[in-house]
């Protein structure tokens, strides 16, 4: 009788479909131009190899996307009817399921996520978001924001590395619906699939100028927030950077929605559905790496489940596949960068440090690239800094609680507030809990789940305004 | 969990147990199976599990329209599954009707392919339970090694849970040595939850398997079902000890479901339950495409089906 551990054969997603150029421009008024920074490069962070060389936008450059999108926004894109935004809205969403296969596996190898969550998740999310707001462009004046609600004008977006076409779609689909032109500044180190994008709205016929990409680093993203001529920014990445905006922005006349880091509480009660509210903790802090702004960070577990809980936990961990991101079965990939890598191992010391019990399962990880094995913290107090920092990465911190009142207390007693999941069969305890989380999502039995139509943002530091449904239109109205 | 003693158990104390089972959430268990569904098992990994798949298989026939030669017809391909290439393994066992169980022993003697027979009124189960009994003796009686009966669904659903357990008992009685496998009919059961507490009803009772269906309603096995009769499997282990074997049943005709079925019991209960011995397959034209997909990855090309018998 076969007793072997049914090891599965390595099953690569080809790389065919990719088509990686040595070196990317910036994409302004509709064409790629040269950038006049430092160039830098791009690195495959599951092998540290490098992909192409892209150039940086300096101030000029940054002034001429500017220009460029306020002239599309001043004689195209923002008197245009709804309708006819939405036509080219449906069309890019209709390119990018085409293209679904190319930008999964583009976005596996820039960013190290497994190609399973591109394929599954990412990509389909983008198209998503761009046929959700295309359904709204022609219908503005039923969204609750007046009879006429007008465009703000020339929109500053600045995205993270953890989704960088997701977060793209979340930025530049609702500003385009609502007649807004955008100047996009990609992650220094996820910039390859905004620059396929921008291909995208070529091959969709869109004007020139309603979309601009200008990568670079910090520098190109302080520059773009401070230009005069931008009406609204939008940034979504780490607190400390979102405080320099805003900072950067006030007193302005610019309007400003921030997304900023989180901590969230996943909570488990003791009548759980427990098998699926495992999966949902793993789901929740190893989906992405951790590298999750929403990642359910800290796990809140009622203490007379909290050993079965735990146990069931570490098994499950035990299955995780951690390896090639293009590797179809891999479940865990590559995190994204030296830089967060060396973050979360620092974080993970200070953890173990501060006196909580750490574990890992038995995993090899590859000799090359930016590896972090999916990790548990037991033993965890309020006052560990694994409990209060965001960490960003496959990291679980376990605190325990005993009643319902000392699990919202625990909960909120974070300076963030994106979001929180509530594990329980009792419908009333659920919304009694959803009712005092002070976070912007309270997921009820499930946790990292998105939806265009479902608004998304903060409390208190983790940012304000909403991204996503008829909310998320309200940063980029005049209203 | 602490599982009380069986006997002397109340219909009372037997509901307040099965409803306190943790619940199943109905989309988490249904996204994880989903989830595993996307699993891509290729190359050697291919080979050994379709290879692990037919071992697993319990060639089943099950009309009223079975004769004597359809299942002679049968045991030869399950001792044989390929005439033309002796390294593919046998099946598991051939599942018949009580009345034909004898026809099988004797085709099957010494090949290593157990006999397992319907039993107990199947597939319905609505007959006295003493007809029920008489059932499953006189297949034990003709030599079947494996019983498979089916529950009271009625009953079940009714919540007279004790009627149930007390009517399992009297089967493994009835059995004697032969195994158990118990067939819940999740189709007509509905619920996750439900699926649960029926698995860990059988298993009190004293299954030696749980199985999801007697393939004659509409709804069969189903990954999520089978998902949660595993976890439930593990579950009572942790508890008792006492390792338990889970056979979904219908409905799962190619190789692709098949390696499914395997990547799912791979990854929620481990290779533990990786062997014909805990987990079996209960089909009749799944074996067709196991071998006719062996036989693509061994030679690069495919065979049309005429070249892999029809029994």
């Amino acid at each position: 009788m076969s007793e072997s551990i049914f090891e599965y054969a390595p099953a690569p997603e080809s790389r065919s479909v990719v088509d990686i150029r040595p070196s990317y421009g910036l994409f302004i008024d509709g064409a790629f131009t040269e950038g006049h920074g430092e160039p830098f490069k791009t690195i495959d962070p599951a092998t540290e190899d490098t992909l192409a060389e892209i150039a940086c936008a300096d101030s000029a450059d940054v002034d001429r996307a500017v220009v460029a999108a306020r002239a599309a926004f001043e004689r195209v894109w923002g008197p245009m009817p709804g309708r006819e935004r939405a036509k080219y809205l449906f069309r890019i969403a209709r390119i990018i399921q085409e293209r679904a296969r190319e930008l999964a596996v583009l976005e596996s190898v820039d960013n190290g996520k497994p190609i399973r969550e591109s394929r599954d998740v990412d990509v389909p999310l983008v198209a998503a978001y761009f046929f959700y707001y295309a359904g709204w462009a022609d219908k503005l004046e039923h969204a609750g924001f007046g009879a006429d609600p007008g465009p703000v004008g020339v929109a500053g977006q600045i995205i993270p590395w953890n989704f960088p076409l997701l977060m793209l779609a979340w930025k530049i689909a609702p500003a385009l619906a609502c007649g807004n032109t955008v100047v996009l500044k990609p992650a220094e180190t996820t910039p390859l699939t905004a620059l396929v994008f921008a291909d995208i709205c070529r091959q969709a016929d869109l004007p020139a100028g309603v979309v601009n990409i200008v990568t670079g680093a910090g520098e190109t993203g302080r520059v773009l927030a401070a230009h005069p001529g931008v009406d609204k920014v939008a940034f979504t990445g780490s607190t400390e950077v979102g405080k320099q905006i805003a900072r950067a922005v006030a007193g302005s006349r610019k309007r400003l929605t921030l997304e900023l880091g989180g901590k969230a509480a996943n909570i488990v009660f003791e009548d759980a559905p427990l098998d699926q509210a495992v999966e949902g903790v793993v789901n929740g802090i190893f989906f992405n790496q951790g590298q999750v702004c929403c990642a359910g960070s800290r796990l809140l577990v009622q203490e007379s489940i909290a050993e079965e809980l735990l146990e069931r936990l570490k098994a499950r961990m035990a299955t995780l596949r951690v390896g090639d991101p293009l590797d179809k079965n891999t479940d865990v990939g590559a995190i994204n960068s030296a830089a967060q890598l060396a973050k979360i191992r620092e974080l993970a010391q200070a953890g173990e440090d501060e006196g909580a019990a750490r574990w890992s399962p038995a995993c090899v990880l590859p000799q090359r690239g930016f590896w972090f094995a999916p990790t548990v913290f037991t033993g965890v107090a309020q006052s560990h800094r694994i409990a209060r920092e965001e960490i960003f990465g496959p990291v679980l911190s376990v605190l325990t609680f005993r009643t319902p009142a000392e699990a919202v207390e625990k909960a909120n007693n974070t300076p963030y507030g994106l979001s929180a999941g509530v594990w329980t069969d009792k419908g009333s305890r659920m919304l009694w809990m959803a009712q005092r989380l002070r976070a912007g999502v309270v997921w009820a039995n499930t946790f990292n789940k998105f939806d265009p139509a479902s608004p998304f943002g903060g409390y208190k530091e983790s940012g304000f305004g909403r991204e996503g449904g008829r909310h998320g239109l309200e940063a980029y109205l005049n209203v | 969990m602490t599982v009380m003693r069986d006997d002397a158990l109340s219909g009372a104390e037997l509901r307040a147990f099965l409803q306190g089972l943790p619940g199943v959430d109905q989309v988490g268990a249904e996204e994880r199976a989903a989830r595993l569904g996307t699993r891509s098992i290729k190359a050697s990994a291919k080979a050994e599990a379709i290879d692990l798949a037919i071992s697993m298989v319990d060639l089943t026939t099950l009309e009223g329209a079975d004769t004597a030669g359809k299942v002679r017809a049968l045991c030869a391909k399950a001792v044989r599954p390929d005439p033309d290439d002796s390294s593919v393994p046998r099946v598991a066992a051939v599942c018949v009707y009580p009345d034909l169980v004898e026809v099988a022993v004797r085709a099957l003697a010494g090949s290593g392919v157990g006999v397992a027979s319907v039993a107990t009124a199947f597939p319905s189960g609505r007959a006295p339970l003493e007809a029920r009994l008489v059932d499953t003796r006189a297949a034990v009686a003709a030599g079947a090694g494996e019983i498979d009966m089916v529950i009271d669904r009625g009953a079940f659903l009714a919540g007279d849970y004790l009627k149930v357990f007390e009517e399992i008992v009297a089967v493994r009685e009835a059995c004697g040595g032969a195994h158990l496998k118990v067939i819940l009919e999740t189709g007509e059961l509905v619920t996750y939850d439900n699926v649960r507490r029926a698995s860990w009803l059988a298993m009190r009772a004293g299954a030696d398997f749980i199985k999801t269906s007697t393939g004659k309603v509409s709804v069969a096995a189903t990954l999520p079902v089978t998902l949660v009769m595993l976890e439930a499997v593990r579950d009572f282990r942790a508890v008792t000890g006492r390792q338990v074997g889970v056979k979904p049943a219908g409905g799962i005709r190619t190789t692709k479901d098949a390696l499914r079925y395997l990547v799912l019991v791979n990854e929620t209960v481990g290779p533990d339950w990786l062997s014909p011995r805990w987990f079996r397959l209960g089909a009749s034209s799944l074996l067709n495409d196991l071998l006719m997909q062996r036989r693509k990855l061994a030679t690069g090309v495919y065979s049309g089906p005429d070249y892999f018998t029809v029994d």
